[in-house]
């Protein structure tokens, strides 16, 4: 069952990126980037992590993809032109991503036994649910860096209003 | 019962994807839409991880990193309106006043 759970999302999610990739006008690549955060949730959900699959959807696909929806309608942007693209991308970008994937995958591939399976339904501490135990350590030990992210949310919008105003 | 290598391979597929679509895209907001898809990745690791090791701190740690690209992706989106309103283009081999 998480088998195929997981071939069906993670094969969406990679259709979607290289989608992303391969669209030359911004829209189509902003909705297959929401599929991916889409297909994300479901496998944030399969690893037993509910209130981030929730938080994914909400956040992500929900405020920050229609935040580049409405600035893709208000530029009016339309299809990208065709350029060579840069040299240094060609010659160092592309066998250096090339070469950071087979690294990893190397890695975690002869890792496989070391790093265990994941079922489907269990939590990851075993004790009670997910959102109860993410509460329990944000408000009590990480109560902190909690508050100060508000803070940068709060610069953000402030930064944000400052810059899209109509005289810089 | 998926191994978790499977979804860290999964992870670094989709990261390799957003570094190629960075170096590729030439609209300066599908360069922004990979830089998202990358932090994407990483939280999938995040997430694996935290399973693997029985640690809740690796998903605090998603959310710190959900809530950080939130006031990224509002900053950078207005300041791509600023350079638009400035220069009437997208593509960012037309901004290059640093170039030479």
């Amino acid at each position: 069952m998480q088998i195929a759970l997981f071939t069906i999302f993670g094969l969406l999610a990679v259709a979607g990126a290289l989608n992303l990739l391969l669209q030359r006008h911004p829209i189509h690549s902003a909705l297959s980037l929401i599929v991916v955060m889409m297909s994300l949730a479901v496998l944030y959900w399969s690893l037993g992590a509910e209130f981030l699959a929730a938080a994914q959807v909400i956040v992500y696909s929900g405020a920050i993809m229609v935040l580049f929806v409405f600035v893709i309608m208000l530029l009016n942007a339309g299809e990208e032109e065709r350029t060579r693209g840069s040299r240094v991308a060609a010659i160092a970008g592309f066998p250096g991503a090339a070469a950071i994937f087979c690294l990893l995958s190397f890695v975690f591939l002869s890792e496989r036994h070391r790093l265990g399976t994941t079922r489907l339904g269990d939590s990851v501490t075993g004790a009670g649910s997910n959102i109860s135990e993410i509460s329990h350590t944000l408000f009590t030990s990480l109560l902190l860096p909690f508050e100060v992210t508000s803070i940068l949310i709060l610069v953000a919008i402030l930064g944000a209003v400052v810059l899209a105003r109509k005289e810089l | 019962m998926v191994p978790i290598a499977y979804y860290l391979v999964l992870a670094a597929i989709l990261f390799c994807i957003g570094v190629a679509a960075f170096l590729m895209k030439r609209n300066i907001i599908t360069i922004f839409m990979s830089i998202e898809l990358m932090l994407n990745a990483v939280n999938l690791t995040f997430v694996a991880f935290a399973h693997q090791w029985h640690q809740i701190s690796g998903q605090i740690f998603v959310f710190f990193v959900m809530v950080v690209a939130a006031a990224e992706a509002a900053v950078g989106l207005a300041i791509i309106i600023a350079l638009f309103r400035v220069r009437q283009t997208l593509n960012v081999d037309q901004v290059n006043l640093l170039k030479n």
